[in-house]
């Protein structure tokens, strides 16, 4: 089972190393995280998304909660939340394939930010099974370089995550 | 003008605190030239892991956190083994260390090491100080932090030049406010009702007291409502203590070297009051060691506890002191069905067992108990880890006093050091150590420490030349094939003792060594009893 979490934690250096260092000390399986300042300066909010079970989900949230700079554990439910991440992609593009790359992108309403004499670079924020999608869609042409942000999701509706 | 180091002493005396273990070096001097100044204690031990483990003993019998001290690089790497150790026995303790100054930290400098880094799993929170101006802000949070919720070891990394700094004034915070800490230590109202409520159902409620009820302070409260509801008591090895052995509904330690009545009454019951006790493997080993269907109540103050190792039905996250006088105040008139008393105490008797004797040598199980007796009421007793920490758990008689050991971490060598930091805090009471020849021979260079603190500690060295638990692993599942567990080229322990003018004897059968014990519990000076014991005693 997969599951998203947000944390919100004290903007201090070395806060980062705490959290990161728990999941594989007690043998966590983390697929992304993904860190930034919230609009309290004070607080950043990591964006955890993790496979595992019931008791694994259960532990790893009691588990960030002792953490003394970790402020707040929430757990977000599917459906509820807005996820998103952004990809750039380098694409082997030959002159020849050009207009259907650029195609493709609009399909997906990516956008093309970089075009070279062999290759193009798309741009693409939206949740993980999309950005799956358009690199499948990219995939026959020859992708030449991957950078992804990891998943960053917030509630959807009157409810906001604060300390 | 008032420096980082003269703060940092100033933070220490606004803790209350007396009495420091430590072992001084170049970036941690700044700190000991002015704790020079001060009516705190210094106890130099002689290697800095045992800073750490008397840190540890004195936390435990005092109820204040330990402090330890040492300097960067070596210093704070020999430290870890005790941090680590406090951790998992969840002792409040603050450890100290020096670091190189702040413009070099990354630049693999002499005697730097990563120690917030490398303590990281160990530490309950850790600090390197980055302005001297924080010094008493983060000396305050670190003291709030280790003694409170689940109690544990706060590290402070001090570079030099914080240290050396000076800045206009000092003053103390009355207050702390850390924003992600704010443990819960009420308890649940409902859940303590539906606790109750499960209680009331049950037919053979049995409960576990763990390290829990110690470092809740809540001994003599908990005594009286086992006393009351007559709910039969097993105990972690880490909640040894919680009830006076000999009393009538406690059945002594659980687990893979506990008592097998215990064990017996664990697997019969059909719920289990879990106080303060994670329940490690060694505790509840195999999963068919509580029966299918056991209703599992757990108390914790850590809620990352509850329902780690066993499953639980009923969860109350809280200081056991709160949630006992809420359950005292729920349960009112209760009284376990009396059949199940009756099993229990029945099997008290039929469990029974005295163990044979071997001619020509001391018996340690039938000397420990005996040991009990010939100690003042109140006498702590610090076991090591192996045979000697089981001989101790199952067979020493406690009525008021304490049983110390690390129960949780298992860190041979643990008890000499430990004993230190306990006669500290509690300097009238009764010390004796049981340690094994392996674990002695891993902290004797602190009989210098004892002996230069003038420390009344007995040390009773049991003797069989072996590392005997893991030789009984190796009996059990290693085809007898005794690995590395035969101790070759032991010094002779009585000249050691003679040689730090300790007064010494050795003892060869239990009546030798009980005269001997007779007369070692009468002096204040420090004593090692040593006894030689049949290398294939058992553990249990």
């Amino acid at each position: 089972m997969q599951y998203t979490l947000s944390v919100l934690v004290e903007n201090h250096a070395g806060v980062l190393s705490k959290i990161s260092g728990l999941f594989s000390r007690r043998g966590f399986n983390i697929d992304s995280l993904a860190v930034g300042v919230t609009n309290n300066p004070d607080v950043s909010r990591i964006t955890i998304v993790a496979n595992g079970d019931e008791y694994v989900v259960e532990q790893l949230e009691k588990q960030l909660n002792k953490v003394i700079p970790v402020i707040k554990v929430k757990r977000l439910h599917d459906g509820d939340f807005i996820s998103r991440e952004l990809i750039l992609i380098k694409v082997h593009c030959a002159a020849s394939k050009r207009a259907e790359i650029i195609k493709t992108a609009e399909i997906m309403q990516a956008k093309i930010v970089d075009v070279a004499p062999s290759c193009v670079t798309v741009e693409y924020s939206e949740c993980t099974s999309r950005v799956e999608t358009l690199i499948d869609l990219l995939k026959p042409y020859g992708i030449r370089e991957i950078v992804r942000t990891g998943t960053i999701a917030i509630d959807r509706g009157n409810t906001a995550l604060s300390v | 003008m008032i420096s980082g180091a003269e703060i940092m002493v100033k933070c220490l005396e606004a803790e209350g605190v007396k009495v420091v273990f430590g072992y001084p070096g170049a970036t941690i001097c700044p700190f000991y030239d002015k704790l020079y100044d001060s009516s705190i204690r210094h106890v130099l031990v002689r290697q800095e892991q045992n800073a750490a483990h008397a840190a540890s003993g004195y936390s435990r019998c005092s109820g204040l956190p330990g402090v330890c001290v040492a300097t960067s690089g070596p210093g704070a790497t020999n430290l870890i083994t005790g941090i680590a150790t406090a951790y998992a026995d969840s002792v409040p303790m603050i450890a100290i260390t020096g670091q190189v100054k702040s413009d070099l930290l990354g630049r693999d400098v002499f005697q730097e090491a990563d120690i917030t880094g490398a303590c990281e799993p160990f530490v309950k929170h850790s600090y390197i100080v980055g302005k001297t101006e924080d010094l008493p802000r983060i000396f305050k949070e670190a003291f709030h932090i280790a003694s409170t919720g689940r109690k544990g070891p706060v590290l402070i990394d001090i570079p030099m030049d914080i240290q050396l700094n000076e800045i206009e004034s000092f003053t103390y915070p009355d207050s702390v406010n850390i924003i992600g800490y704010k443990p819960n230590t009420r308890g649940h109202a409902v859940q303590v009702k539906r606790a109750v409520e499960a209680i009331r159902h049950s037919r053979r409620p049995l409960i576990v007291s763990g390290g829990g009820v110690l470092a809740s302070g809540v001994k003599l409260k908990f005594q009286a409502f086992a006393d009351k509801t007559r709910i039969p008591v097993i105990s972690t090895m880490m909640g040894i203590g919680v009830m006076p052995s000999d009393h009538e509904m406690y059945l002594g330690m659980l687990g893979t070297h506990g008592k097998p009545v215990a064990n017996r009454a664990l697997h019969d019951a059909d719920l289990v009051i879990v106080c303060g006790a994670r329940l490690g493997d060694r505790a509840v080993a195999a999963p068919d060691q509580m029966s299918e269907g056991t209703t599992v109540i757990h108390i914790d103050i850590d809620p990352a506890e509850i329902g780690k190792n066993v499953k639980t039905e009923i969860p109350i996250v809280g200081d056991m002191k709160n949630v006992l006088n809420m359950m005292i105040d729920e349960i009112g008139d209760y009284v376990v069905p009396n059949q199940w008393q009756e099993t229990v105490k029945g099997w008290k008797k039929s469990f029974f067992r005295t163990a044979p004797t071997f001619e020509g040598f001391v018996e340690p199980r039938a000397l420990v108990a005996k040991l009990s007796s010939m100690l003042r009421s109140k006498a702590i007793l610090v076991a090591d880890v192996g045979q000697n920490q089981i001989w101790c758990a199952n067979n020493f008689m406690i009525r008021d006093g304490r049983f110390l050991t690390t129960g949780g971490m298992g860190t041979m060598g643990y008890s000499i050091p430990a004993a230190v930091g306990v006669k500290f805090a509690r300097p009238t009471r009764d010390v004796v150590v049981v340690c094994g020849d392996g674990s002695f021979q891993m902290s004797m260079n602190e009989l210098a420490t004892i002996v230069g603190n003038d420390l009344a500690i007995k040390i009773i060295i049991m003797r069989n030349h072996r590392l005997g638990m893991v030789r009984e692993l190796q009996d059990v599942h290693y085809h007898k094939r005794h690995s590395a567990t035969v101790l070759q080229g032991d010094p002779d322990f009585l000249k050691i003792a003679e040689a730090y003018g300790i007064d010494h004897a050795e003892a060869n059968s239990n009546e030798e060594a009980e005269a001997i014990i007779k007369d070692m519990v009468k002096s204040d000076k420090p004593f090692i009893l040593v006894c030689n014991v049949y290398p294939d005693t058992p553990s249990i």
